[in-house]
């Protein structure tokens, strides 16, 4: 334990309204701290800058989760243990349980927030895909009121975001679209439990008449942060899933991810392995169709 | 016949029931009155001078207790077989993290920010990080040319067999760095009264190894330095040599201080600071005929030993002892080197060194196989040690060992041919690739040839005044099963009841010097010295009438005590004796290597994923045969945690180096097996009872490590159809080797 | 920076400690509680050796600030037997070889615990993942699957 506790506060609003009225009086000053499954770490091992944080884990407004017919809102202090469970996500967006289960072990499950995962905008977190591939929106929560962020538009490059010092991420909302759309995610980590993602990708498509009508898909691990595929999409909207398409697919992801060498893996190998989900994706994808 | 009624079954672990209560105390658990902490101060280049030591400001140094090299009462070495390694570094540092200073505080935060600031300026020396570094000489950093220690093994005449040979097939075969991991990081606590001397308590293998060193460095008496083992949470070889360093630091700064002071480290400063298992390479040449008969080999053994030579030696001698596997060769040559390295020392790791050379021995095989198109199992059979013949260092068989009813045995519980069949033909068109593999193999129990004698242990039983009867050894427990298996022994030469027999505590003051709790030599040897121990307590009281014919376990309890009561003390020492015939030339490597081996024959079943290049393991069969079993459970457990520790060798553990230094050290980055990695284990055993070993027991402790990755990797190169010939076999060399030819930057579409 | 007061049940006793918020949990327990069962093994909630329970669920208490935790329901290895009676758990990890050095043993068997009492009758699929969260280096976890499956059979979770 390499940090010591008397130079840290902590301090406990207790509810949403305190908390963001000392994010707008001192925006910059507190670091939100949730399940802690990230700030814990580094603080642990002596490499936590902020030295005062605020405690957002028993946030009532932060931990519901509501459905309407459109879509289904998930408050950002949700656990990816609660998730997983829910029989709403579990319904309607089953790649988000399975995101949710690649999360550390069970422990950590308990207590890291779809929130954490997202703003702590680490490249090689799990559930960016999936939400990317769902299109999900940003309901981003201040003393002057909530605005609405296409996820897509969240992450500006590495680590960096459009969250605002005196900002909450507040809710998740993802559009009950998918229900009859084709479904693919997998996750390449350094082993079956409790791994950090080499590369890992989450996909959805829609084929009709034996073409692509839409798809969307989501990376994670290849780029600074999560991707949305756009390139790779034009190419396979409008077109039949044949093995030249694929490969055009997967000719244009290459050109928009950046793979980077570090502790865990290559640069080649991410490259590759990415290729590599991706074709299993399209062909699983072209194989959906009855009568494909 | 077997007529036993405790030796053989599964008794409950003897320290269990405190360790599924969570009341098992570990170093970390204790604090005595006035206790202090200490840390460690280290090196942050692999090779240099120090210039300069700075205090740096914000840190009330009046308040700490500094310890340097020139500090140390005694000498300023840890002594293990050579003299070599420095407790504290004085002019020179030799790797990153060799530790330079110590300090000691109250506050442990405070000595973290203390540690931060201690400013040292060093002048940077060239340094080398490989084999091939080392043997080039690009810098001389130990003794004239890198070398600890070289070994030569000449059986026959290998250079005659090259001209007969039908096919010549030569390999190099890697291993990377391993790190033990154990879940309990090393800690010490350390107190020093002039009265008493010092004492030195905390996680270890081997209370008189620390002891030796400690009274080098303090420059005490020997009955002035205690060490006491207390429940120590996994070792594996990791806490053999190093207690003795982390010991020496806080007996230096509890002598100082004239407080207690414990250090405990947390997990990356084990992993990046302690030993780690030898990087190998092993060169293979053999010569063998059209008909599959091995007719010689040439082999070169080569180990990274890290900066200072610590055991490097020993397990060099290990490792070129089994580079021959288990097979007869007529003729062979090994010629061993262990160089010096600008990283941490390496040190024990389960297996010690014999992992290292049966993985290239293994591989190797199936590539003599492949290339004489034989099956890789024809192969062994034509070749395999047997009664009546002898190993590479002219040592005899002499028990009716059947390698090939171990490998028959094991390829049918694994259904091998059926499997290999099917993945063969199914494989070009999968999706997931599938191979089957196994490695045969052996390990030699106990010290290597005059070892033993060497060691001279001396294992002994007593009663308590109150009737209680103790085992007195220096065996540690760390998970193994000593503890249980010793009072398994002793109760059954007595013929009482299992509970009735304790240990006492591991306290250099109270036990004698049983040897190192290392070498798979604890059940074997030490057990039989127990044994002999308990049958001469047992003579004593029947030979002063207080013991009849037959006996309940309180009437054998009541007569120890009233022989206490009587006579003051009850007490019984069994000495080690070699059995005869022991012939070893330590200058020539030649004859009994070990008092016995156990010999196995592992299979692997893999699945290779041809998106990911990851390898998961899916099924696992163990047969070895390791003489009588004592304890079923242990023993299965052993077998067990030892594949888990060879499946993490072959495929998930890789160290990262950076100029000798380690940069994964947090258990995020240095990957593990979790239960979800593991596949069903199956494990059986034979059992040859081995007349020396207690109740006819052999090694098992260490053989697991042996065959597991080897088996692992030849079953993956089926799978791929290629041939991969160095662990850790990681997905990113799969797909370099399988996708990316080398020098290509563009990703084929799959 | 100053210390606060938290309340907590830990083991079915109301505790109160003066702490500093950003004390960890596992520090808490082990120094100012004395419970020393909990192990530290890495600090970074990967080995597991650190696993309490929290109001019923499975947490890695060296990464859980003592202020999280205040007014909780905390649950230890010292608080899974019933006195001198043992949980079936503890008891099947003894008969089935499931701890050897024991450093993993009190987190495995809460982790264990936590497991069956959400699925009484695991499925092995289940067990693993159940225990996904707690490395062991000595048994090779065949020895603690059989020990769960025993308790399992035994039929507890409570």
């Amino acid at each position: 334990m390499r940090s010591d506790p008397a130079g840290y506060e902590l301090i406990t609003p207790g509810s949403l309204e305190g908390a963001l009225d000392l994010l707008r009086r001192e925006p910059g000053n507190w670091l939100p701290v949730a399940g802690g499954t990230e700030i814990m770490v580094q603080y642990s091992a002596g490499r936590l800058d902020a030295r005062r944080l605020l405690n957002i884990w028993d946030i009532p407004e932060l931990k519901q989760i509501t459905e309407s017919g459109e879509a289904l809102r998930i408050g950002g202090g949700c656990t990816f243990g609660q998730l997983r469970e829910h029989p709403a996500v579990q319904n309607h967006f089953p790649l988000l349980a399975v995101a949710a289960a690649w999360t550390g072990s069970i422990a950590n499950q308990n207590r890291a927030t779809i929130a954490g995962n997202i703003v702590n905008a680490s490249p090689a977190a799990d559930s960016p895909p999936v939400l990317l591939a769902y299109e999900a929106e940003l309901e981003l929560v201040s003393t002057a009121g909530t605005r609405r962020v296409p996820y897509c538009d969240f992450h500006l490059g590495y680590k960096k975001t459009v969250l605002k010092p005196s900002e909450l991420l507040l809710a998740i909302h993802l559009p009950k679209r998918f229900a009859e759309w084709f479904r693919y995610a997998q996750k390449t980590g350094t082993r079956k439990a409790q791994a950090i993602s080499k590369v890992c990708i989450a996909g959805v498509g829609k084929l009709r008449l034996n073409r692509v009508e839409a798809v969307h898909v989501g990376i994670g691990a290849v780029a600074p942060m999560p991707l949305r595929l756009r390139r790779t999409e034009e190419v396979l909207v409008g077109a039949a899933l044949t093995e030249e398409t694929i490969a055009e697919a997967q000719l244009a992801l290459v050109g928009e991810i950046a793979p980077i060498e570090d502790i865990r893996s290559s640069v080649e190998y991410r490259r590759q392995v990415a290729v590599n989900l991706l074709g299993d994706f399209l062909r699983s994808f072209a194989a959906s169709e009855p009568g494909a | 016949m077997q007529k036993e009624r405790i030796v053989g079954t599964p008794v409950l672990r003897k320290e269990g029931i405190a360790k599924v209560r969570g009341a098992a105390r570990y170093i970390d658990d204790f604090s005595f009155p006035g206790m202090i902490f200490g840390a460690t101060v280290r090196s942050a280049i692999p090779r240099g001078r120090i210039l300069s030591i700075e205090f740096g400001d914000g840190i009330p140094w009046n308040e700490f207790v500094i310890v340097g090299a020139k500090d140390i009462p005694g000498e300023n070495t840890i002594a293990l077989i050579n003299r070599d390694w420095p407790c504290l570094a004085d002019e020179f540092v030799n790797h990153t993290e060799e530790p330079i200073l110590l300090l000691a505080h109250r506050d442990r935060h405070l000595l973290t920010k203390a540690v931060a600031a201690v400013q040292i300026e060093y002048e940077a020396l060239p340094s080398i990080h490989s084999i091939e570094e080392s043997e080039r000489c690009d810098a001389v950093i130990w003794g004239e040319d890198n070398v600890f220690k070289k070994f030569q093994i000449d059986k026959g005449d290998v250079d005659q067999t090259w001209a007969e040979a039908d096919f010549i097939v030569e390999g190099e075969y890697t291993t990377g760095a391993q790190e033990h991991l154990y879940i309990e990081n090393n800690g010490v606590i350390a107190a020093f009264t002039l009265e008493e001397g010092l004492t030195v308590w905390g996680s270890m293998q081997c209370p008189f190894y620390v002891h030796k060193s400690l009274v080098a460095v303090s420059g005490l008496a020997e009955d002035k330095v205690r060490i006491v083992q207390v429940e120590t949470g996994g070792a594996f070889g990791g806490k053999e040599d190093y207690p003795s360093m982390i010991g020496a630091h806080a007996a230096l700064l509890a002598m100082k201080a004239q407080r207690p002071v414990k250090i405990v480290y947390d997990r990356m400063e084990d992993m990046v600071a302690t030993t780690k298992r030898h990087p190998s390479r092993t060169r293979i040449r053999t010569a063998v005929t059209k008909d599959g008969k091995l007719l010689g080999a040439d082999i070169e053994f080569a180990l990274d030993g890290g900066a200072y030579s610590t055991l490097s030696p020993t397990v060099l001698s290990r490792g070129t002892i089994h580079a021959a596997g288990p097979y007869f060769w007529p003729n062979i040559r090994v010629r061993s080197k262990a160089f010096a390295t600008n990283c941490p020392p390496h040190g024990a790791f389960r297996g010690f060194g014999a992992p290292q050379s049966q993985f290239a021995m293994e591989r190797h095989m199936d590539r003599v196989a492949h290339a004489l198109g034989m099956q890789p199992e024809e192969l062994r059979r034509r070749n395999f040690l047997r009664q009546g013949l002898t190993t590479a260092t002219d040592q005899e068989i002499r028990e009716a060992v059947d390698l090939d009813h171990l490998l028959t045995r094991a390829l049918e519980l694994s259904d091998y041919q059926a499997k290999r069949e099917r993945f063969e033909r199914e494989n070009p068109a999968a999706k997931q690739k599938k191979g089957i593999g196994f490695a045969a193999f052996l390990h030699g129990a106990g010290f290597t040839g005059s070892g033993e004698r060497y060691l001279n242990s001396v294992a002994a039983v007593d009663a308590t005044a109150d009737g209680r009867l103790r085992v007195l050894v220096s065996s540690t427990e760390f998970g193994q099963g000593t503890n249980t298996v010793l009072c398994q022994i002793a109760a059954e030469a007595w013929g009482i009841d299992y509970d009735a027999v304790e240990m006492a505590p591991p306290d250099t003051s109270i036990v004698p010097n049983t040897g190192p709790t290392v070498a798979s030599r604890t059940t074997m040897i030490v057990g039989k010295l127990v044994h002999s121990a308990a049958i001469g307590l047992k003579q004593t009281l029947q030979a002063g009438g207080l013991l009849g014919e037959e006996w309940t376990t309180e009437e054998f309890c009541a007569a120890a005590k009233a022989h206490v009561a009587r006579y003051g003390a009850l007490r019984s020492d069994s000495r080690y004796e070699a059995p005869p015939g022991i012939y070893w030339d330590d200058e020539k490597y030649r004859g009994e290597a070990y008092p016995a081996f156990a010999w196995a024959v592992y299979v692997a079943e893999v699945t290779l994923d041809m998106i990911s290049y990851g390898v998961t393991v899916d099924n696992f069969v163990a047969v070895q045969e390791v003489g009588r079993v004592l304890n079923p459970v242990l023993a299965t457990g052993q077998v067990e945690g030892g594949i888990a520790q060879g499946i993490g060798y072959a495929l998930y553990e890789k160290v990262q180096w950076k100029r000798g230094r380690m940069m994964n050290g947090q258990m995020t980055n240095y990957i593990i097996p979790t239960s979800e990695d593991i596949p069903p284990i199956r494990v059986y055993f034979e059992e040859l009872p081995f007349a020396h070993g207690a109740y006819g027991a052999k090694g098992v402790g260490e053989l697991p490590m042996d065959g597991a990755a080897p088996a692992i990797v030849n079953a993956v190169s089926f799978a791929a159809g290629t041939d991969f010939n160095a662990i850790p076999l990681m997905p990113e060399d799969i797909c370099a080797r399988l996708v990316l030819k080398t020098d290509s930057v563009e990703a084929v579409a799959v | 920076m100053s210390r606060g007061s938290y309340s907590l049940r830990i083991n079915g006793e109301r505790r109160t400690v003066e702490a500093y918020p950003m004390e960890r949990l596992l520090d808490v327990l082990r120094e100012s509680l004395g419970l020393t069962g909990t192990k530290e093994g890495c600090g970074e909630g990967e080995c597991g050796a650190c696993s309490v329970l929290i109001n019923g669920e499975l947490v890695n208490s060296c990464l859980v600030p003592i202020a999280q935790a205040d007014g909780a329901d905390v649950v230890t290895i010292e608080g899974i037997a019933k006195g001198e009676e043992l949980h079936p758990a503890q008891k099947a990890f003894l008969t089935c070889g499931g701890a050897q050095c024991g450093m993993c043993t009190p987190g495995m068997i809460v982790a264990t615990v936590h497991l069956l009492n959400k699925y009484p009758h695991p499925t092995a699929e289940q067990i693993r993942e159940g225990l996904n969260g707690n490395l062991c280096r000595c048994t090779g976890y065949m020895r603690i699957f059989e020990a769960v499956e025993k308790a399992a059979a035994r039929g507890l979770g409570q």
